[in-house]
């Protein structure tokens, strides 16, 4: 049976990482998700978890070492922050490649420079194109969850791919929270043993990670690219599955007070909940106001996008980071292009808010429905703005 | 499965007649890195995983969809193949552990160029050392950037010509001295450490074998002549080899629990001249420059000597 707790969220998403009997672990301390590895290897040291622990020496190798795991067949995790991410930004996009279902915890932080360690989301949208499921969670049950969620989905015949999921560091990584942690048989009747569909061992000799050339890798990335795409039919199954079992439900974007909305923020992550409460003010004081929040990054959701914007008239897309010298926000672009093509949609507009750590309070997002206000009859040029610059 | 013709005309009882590192790959013709896998491989024997960095030997090697290895491998980068291998000795550990694979000792071996191993993945070969995985670890050293055309790296030797550290006018090419990768391993507490060339197949492979029963990380340097790199014919491969280790160059040693000794030891060591005048890296070297050289490894193979014979040698610099 589930337990009630109260639990500060990274030490949660460790507990919820060990329910799922890893067996390899290699990370790199880095703020703000150190607690995660931390907490990891007490569980280890304490003999609840049978796992190697590897303390590597830097992120690079933390998820090489995934992948010689993965590779050879065990159950792999690593989490890492920021800079740590970037690190091992060399080997990111081959783990998808070869088709090794690593799991990430990403405790989001802002990229140097300058130097930061608070949260935005720069860290990931680097990483974005690399060909990994993304997800992000809003609080610390959904941390809880999506994590043994993330193992179910990865290691799917069908999928086979590693994933990443997002909880804004600070803001989610060191809060304390009430939380239901499913417990040992649950999440074993939840989560089979780890099949891969190959592994390093002289019983059954492979080659893993070939040299691809010009007359294979383009057929290649076609591969990558269906597959990521394909696993959307994996995730809603597992996360359908989740809520028959643990009566929580998921889905690929979802939306809160968006029937009759005018005007509709969509978020990714954490800010998604005072957003909510910003609803409730601006409804109180008559604004037909909604709330979209993102979890799927990737693959996109491009359908259920369309269908939550529908009927309204202003959608504001909140971005955690910034594309420089781009056309917004990355959020901001995927969802103004999911919608060029529609015959009808809403006027999209970017604010790009809580950089590096920068509070964003109720009162941010009340200010951004009132300029959401104004815009809808303005129809102002400007792509996007980053929201709150001082002196601007 | 391969088989070498003549095998039992030739090397009956020295090794296994499988071949683990088939032919027809695309090392070019002579390439000494090529034929010191292939013994390593004979050596190892089937329960091995391999874990390559990027490199020639990787590139050469698995072009998809063809794979010239007969035992289980993986690349995943150039500067990781250590982080990989400990990552597949941990899975391989506790999956053992759990009863999901057979209860035999696999050997995990990393193997990497000099580039891989000196420079950009000295770090990884650092951490998985000092942490102690299981793993034997193996640098093929050409002495260059092979597989991106002959660009110098830390073992590059003093003097060579390379592809960003050219001789010319106003340059001598390398104008460093090679980086002692062996005596950095021995300095990490590595077990087994060991030099080996393919020119000496029965010593590197007794090496090979000696270092893969090792409880824990060990450590080989195998110097590996590259008629491309080096300019020379690709018919000198394993002469080339032999002088390297007969001039006193590059000796063969290994250093078992910090004890040193000596797996040959050539009466006299030959002039390292009649090595640099076989290769065309060197061709711009003056007679001084080669004296300058020779005074080097003299007093390296000296100080090697000290080490595997105590501080007797020190006591007659001094006199
Ligand atoms: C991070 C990174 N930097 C550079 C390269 C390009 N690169 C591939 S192999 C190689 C040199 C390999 O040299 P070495 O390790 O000595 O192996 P060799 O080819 O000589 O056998 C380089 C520079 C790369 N693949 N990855
Ligand atoms: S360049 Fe040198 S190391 Fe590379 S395949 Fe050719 S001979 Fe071998
Ligand atoms: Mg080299």
């Amino acid at each position: 049976m589930s337990k009630r707790i109260g639990m500060e969220i990274a030490i949660a998403a460790a507990e919820a990482v060990a329910l799922c009997r890893p067996e390899v672990i290699a990370a790199y301390p880095i703020t703000p998700n150190t607690h995660v590895p931390e907490h990891l290897s007490d569980i280890v040291a304490e003999g609840r978890l049978d796992a190697e622990f590897i303390c590597v020496e830097s992120e690079h190798s933390a998820l090489s070492a995934c992948c010689g795991a993965s590779g050879a067949g065990a159950r792999t995790f690593t989490a890492t922050s920021s800079q740590g991410l970037a690190y091992m930004s060399e080997i990111v996009p081959i783990v998808p490649a070869m088709r090794l279902p690593v799991v990430m915890i990403i405790g989001n932080r802002a990229l140097s420079g300058p130097i930061n360690i608070w949260n935005d989301q720069s860290d990931i949208m680097y990483q974005r194109d690399a060909g990994w499921i993304s997800m992000f969670a809003n609080n610390g049950q959904e941390v809880v969850d999506m994590a043994i969620q993330a193992f179910k989905i990865a290691e799917h015949k069908d999928v086979m791919l590693p994933v990443n999921l997002n909880l804004d560091g600070f803001q989610l990584t060191h809060v304390v929270e009430p939380m239901e942690m499913p417990d040992q048989k649950e999440v074993d009747a939840f989560l089979p043993p780890f099949k891969p569909l190959a592994s390093l061992h002289p019983d059954n000799i492979v080659s893993m990670g070939t040299l691809g050339l010009p007359d294979i890798y383009n057929e290649a990335c076609k591969a990558r690219d269906e597959v990521l795409k394909k696993s959307r039919k994996v995730i809603l199954e597992v996360w359908k599955e989740w809520k028959q079992k643990f009566g929580r439900s998921y889905e690929p974007v979802e939306g809160y007070k968006t029937k009759d909305a005018e005007i509709v923020l969509l978020t990714l992550g954490s800010m998604g909940e005072t957003a909510e409460v910003a609803v409730d003010e601006m409804r109180k004081k008559g604004v037909k106001a909604g709330l979209i929040r993102l979890r799927l990054w990737r693959p996109f959701p491009f359908e259920e996008i369309r269908k939550a914007v529908k009927g309204a008239k202003v959608l504001v897309v909140l971005d955690r980071a910034v594309s420089y010298g781009g056309p917004g926000g990355p959020v901001f672009s995927e969802v103004r292009s999911a919608l060029y093509d529609q015959p009808e949609k809403p006027f999209v507009m970017n604010q790009i808010i809580g950089l590096g750590g920068r509070d964003v309070p109720v009162v941010d997002f009340v200010k951004i429905v009132e300029k959401a206000q104004k815009a809808l009859k303005t129809k102002p040029m400007d792509d996007y703005e980053i929201y709150g610059v001082r002196g601007s | 499965m391969n088989i070498v013709e003549n095998f039992d005309l030739y090397a009956p009882k020295l090794t296994d007649k499988k071949e683990y590192f088939s032919p027809g790959h695309r090392a070019c013709q002579g390439c000494g890195e090529a034929l010191a896998i292939r013994l390593m491989c004979k050596a190892l024997g089937k329960d091995t995983v391999i874990v390559n960095a990027t490199g020639c030997m990787e590139v050469i090697s698995t072009m998809y969809p063809t794979t010239a290895w007969e035992l289980p491998w993986i690349h995943v980068a150039f500067p990781n193949s250590a982080s990989v291998g400990a990552g597949v000795e941990a899975a391989l550990k506790i999956l053992r552990r759990k009863g999901k694979i057979a209860d035999r000792d696999v050997k995990t071996v990393c193997i990497g160029g000099d580039g891989g191993t000196f420079d950009i993945g000295f770090q990884a070969l650092s951490g998985t050392m000092e942490r102690g995985h299981d793993v034997l670890y193996i640098c093929f050293d050409n002495e260059a950037y092979m597989n991106t055309g002959i660009q110098r790296s830390g073992a590059t030797p003093f003097g060579a010509s390379t592809t960003t550290n050219p001789a010319g006018a106003a340059s001598i090419g390398k104008s460093q001295w090679k980086k002692n990768i062996t005596e950095i391993m021995v300095a990490h507490g590595v077990s087994y450490v060991a030099t080996a060339c393919h020119s000496y197949p029965v010593d590197f492979m007794t090496k090979v074998r000696k270092a893969r029963k090792v409880k824990g990380p060990s450590f080989i340097h195998c110097m590996s002549v590259c008629p491309t790199g080096w300019r020379t014919p690709s018919s000198e491969c394993v002469k080339v080899g032999r002088l390297i280790v007969e001039t006193g160059v590059f000796p063969l040693y290994e250093v078992e629990d910090g004890k040193y000794r000596m797996t040959y030891q050539p009466e006299f060591l030959k002039p390292v001249e009649l090595y640099i005048k076989k290769q065309g890296r060197f061709r711009h070297l003056t007679p001084d420059r080669i004296q300058e050289i020779q005074d080097r490894v003299t007093l390296e193979y000296r100080k090697l000597m000290d080490k595997v014979e105590g501080l007797h040698s020190w006591k007659e610099l001094a006199d």
